[in-house]
């Protein structure tokens, strides 16, 4: 008898039909890994199994969980399931605690909740064992905290503790990981994997990132438009990659781009002994003005035609040095050149330098005002050209740019939603291209997207940057991607950088410590068989 | 999508009725006619008559177009003057300029319009003209707000960031990439606005600081009704439904266009 078992299992929307004859089942203590691109109905499945459907929702086929008939429970019934029988993880845990509200409370609260009979001291009792199982010992971590008084996977470990406070049989985590950190995301993994062992549940564990569940999965489901595509045992799954789907799965996610090796010795960039200060609240009205250092000195060469990877956790002043590179704000200290034009002359961007540098942001969707047309997103940077090209000659750089992005020049008539998020960070690459820039700051521009589609971004900025001639700083905290497009590599850790060097030397032979730590965390997904490689 | 067609007819009624003032009302509003005074509701007066055998249902007509041209006037210099401060405040968030523009807010804030018409009253006197300007001070502050704090979350946007990167300053963001995204916000808010500046200009003429006669207007004829409510009840009840029924219909279109504009309001209710 399974703990989860779902048979045959179909939904649909309004009418849409979101998923068709999935089947699979968890075992007690066993980690299943449910994978799956944007779209491929994984969250929905899990989120059928707890009947906690949006409005509108048709559900066929049989789902049992513990040995109850979810289908056709009611929702009294499925009350007292949720949270007692199972606990749910979600991605982003800074939004999934209530602010206002300290971690003690928010864990008694679950237990109050399913057990109206506990008493508060026992209750507080118990979260402080659960927040003490997921590593949050009372010593250090005392009930009375406040999320904000936490990090992302200090609050994730809250989450979590919240969803085991009631020792459910089974454990879904949708995306537990995504939003965090690789050292962070290697520690949670490992916790979850801890827990499960130790309390003999079962895991629901969904992701997008094969490499993610190699590591600890013993069960792995591919889902793709709804469908169950491939279903092994993780290491029958990988060494066989029996449907093409899943290779081609594998395959995108250890792509490595063809690149020409034309890097010149000559220095585009030079960063020397940047600093940055941000001015802190001021405690008092009359109190000193303080300052946080994000920014401690930040010196690295860029060179014509390289790709150069910038590799640091969230903090560590990754995106404080591309506002000042971009000239978006005034450092504190030291030079930013770019062929030895300075980036700020007197307090003033420079605008003749700004015009050589371009940006393709994370989010392909917060990317483009939504009330634009293509043609002006496109044309947006032309603002700093004195004499900015109108009429015909603007159609056509519009055109030029999306054509070399792989888009067809009648898409500049068109809104942004029109377009999926692979399109749209296209779309951001035709933007930065369109004043035929030098230099391109990649911030995390593949880190939203699916791997196929990650894949093909990441051969068109190679082909790009070899006929082009483009430089690209590609910031990252994705190391398999950094490794796969980079020539040299820039590691950093609180407003410095710790170690730079050959991007394969920096890899295999990381000197620093943190370098070291960083590349242990990052899951690696097993070699595959000899036809998939 | 109901409420916002109710909304919406209920105003174009009131708006017609003000239009159509202009050209043509069926009695003359300004002309005495005693010995008819008081008459009931029905016959060639449909709303009667009042004291002075003014026709009742030309003096709601008239009177409409009061209410709708200070409200309008008055919504009108609230935006004018509180979108432009809230984008200012967003564009130097946290800085020196930010906390005056928000602090001098407040100050206003801290005024009702009604203190704010007295104030003026006793200064300049009593006068429509006067009415607007309280009521549309009292504005400014409430869109400054809503400009600001729907400005400031637009700012994290990676497209303002682009912008920026484009060379763009803060005032070209705030005009091409901030306010187009706020619109269906200042919308929603000034119809809003909009019936509370009714309601604010028919407290202000009904104790006899709005329009003064003999430009009729519903909030002194309630007061003038006053004294006869137990003779003639319809004096006070037309004016007072004419009131009731053309907030409510502004209320009611305010709902539906903010379900109409906000796609995310909108996918919960099909």
């Amino acid at each position: 008898m399974s703990l989860l078992n779902i048979r045959n299992l179909s939904l649909s929307i309004h009418g849409t039909p979101i998923l068709k004859d999935v089947s699979f089942s968890i075992e007690e203590g066993q980690i299943h890994g449910l994978i799956g691109e944007s779209g491929s109905g994984k969250s929905m499945t899990a989120y059928a199994a707890m009947q906690l459907l949006p409005y509108g929702s048709v559900c066929s086929g049989e789902i049992t969980l513990n040995g109850r008939d979810v289908l056709n429970s009611s929702e009294s019934e499925l009350c007292q399931m949720r949270g007692n029988h199972v606990g749910m993880v979600f991605q982003e845990p800074m939004t999934a605690l209530n602010p206002v509200q300290t971690i003690g409370q928010q864990v008694a609260e679950t237990i109050l909740i399913h057990e109206p009979d506990t008493s508060r001291t026992e209750a507080t009792t118990r979260a402080a064992q659960a927040l003490a199982r997921c590593e949050l010992p009372q010593d250090r971590f005392p009930l009375s905290r406040y999320p904000f008084e936490m990090s992302g996977g200090q609050k994730q470990r809250v989450v979590i503790a919240m969803a085991i406070a009631l020792q459910p049989k089974l454990l879904i985590a949708d995306e537990p990981t995504t939003a965090l950190d690789v050292t962070t995301q290697a520690q949670i993994l490992t916790l979850l994997e801890r827990l499960v062992r130790e309390d003999g549940m079962g895991m629901l564990l969904i992701t997008h990132d094969l490499a993610v569940v190699s590591d600890v999965a013993d069960h792995i489901t591919i889902m793709r438009r709804g469908e169950v595509v491939e279903a092994a045992p993780t290491a029958q799954l990988f060494a066989e990659l029996k449907h093409p789907y899943t290779q081609a799965l594998f395959k995108a996610s250890t792509h490595q781009p063809e690149r020409d090796d034309q890097t010149h010795d000559t220095p585009l960039l030079s960063v020397r002994n940047v600093i940055r200060d941000y001015a802190l609240p001021r405690k008092a009205l009359f109190a000193p003005q303080e300052y946080f250092r994000a920014l401690k000195g930040v010196s690295f060469d860029l060179h014509h035609g390289e790709s150069l990877g910038l590799v640091g956790e969230s903090g560590c002043g990754k995106s404080t040095l591309t506002h000042a590179i971009l000239g978006l704000e005034e450092t504190q200290g030291g030079t930013i050149e770019l062929d030895g034009q300075p980036v700020f002359t007197n307090h003033k961007p420079n605008r003749a330098v700004r015009r050589r540098m371009q940006v393709v942001f994370q989010d392909p969707y917060s990317s483009f005002n939504p009330r634009h047309k293509v043609a002006r997103l496109v044309a947006e940077p032309f603002h700093l050209h004195d004499n900015p090209p109108t009429g015909s000659a603007r159609e056509d750089a519009v055109a030029h740019a999306l054509t070399a992005v792989g888009l067809s020049p009648d898409d500049a008539n068109k809104y942004i939603h029109e377009f999926s998020g692979g399109q749209r960070q296209r779309i951001a690459i035709a933007r930065a291209l369109i004043l035929r820039p030098d230099l391109i700051l990649l911030d995390e521009a593949v880190s939203a997207l699916d791997v196929s589609i990650r894949a093909q971004i990441l051969d068109l900025l190679a082909e790009l940057s070899d006929t082009l001639n483009l430089s690209y700083l590609f910031i990252s905290h994705d190391l398999s991607v950094v490794r796969s497009i980079t020539d040299r590599v820039l590691v950093m850790k609180a407003g410095e950088i710790v170690e730079q060097g050959e991007t394969e030397a920096v890899f295999t032979n990381p000197q620093h410590s943190y370098t070291k730590a960083l590349i242990d965390a990052a899951p690696t997904l097993p070699k595959g068989p000899r036809h998939a490689a | 999508m109901r409420n916002l067609i109710i909304g919406l007819s209920l105003t174009a009624v009131f708006v017609a009725a003000a239009l159509i003032s202009f050209l043509w009302t069926p009695f003359d509003v300004t002309k005495f006619d005693i010995p008819n005074k008081l008459q009931a509701p029905g016959g060639a007066h449909i709303f009667g008559t009042d004291q002075f055998g003014r026709d009742i249902f030309s003096m709601i007509m008239v009177g409409a177009r009061t209410s709708i041209a200070v409200a309008v006037v008055a919504v009108g210099i609230g935006m004018a003057l509180g979108v432009p401060l809230g984008l200012a405040a967003a564009a130097r968030r946290n800085t020196w300029a930010d906390e005056l523009i928000m602090r001098g807010n407040d100050l206003v804030f801290a005024f009702p319009s009604l203190v704010i018409a007295i104030m003026m009253t006793a200064v300049f006197g009593a006068s429509a003209l006067n009415a607007i300007i309280a009521i549309g001070i009292f504005n400014i502050p409430v869109f400054a707000r809503l400009t600001r704090s729907a400005a400031l979350s637009l700012w994290q946007r990676d497209y303002v960031m682009s912008a920026r990167v484009a060379g763009k300053g803060p005032v070209l963001i705030s005009v091409e990439h901030i306010l187009p995204n706020i619109t269906n916000l200042l919308i929603v808010q000034g119809t809003i606005q909009f019936s509370l500046g009714i309601l604010a200009e028919a407290a202000l003429s009904y104790i006899g600081l709005g329009a003064q006669p003999p430009l009729p207007s519903w909030g002194r004829m309630l007061a003038e009704s006053q004294t006869l409510i137990s003779l003639a009840p319809h004096l006070a009840l037309f004016p007072g439904f004419a009131i009731v029924l053309t907030v409510l219909g502004l209320n009611l279109a305010g709902d539906g266009l903010r379900d109409l504009l906000d796609p995310k309001l909108r996918e919960v209710r099909t």
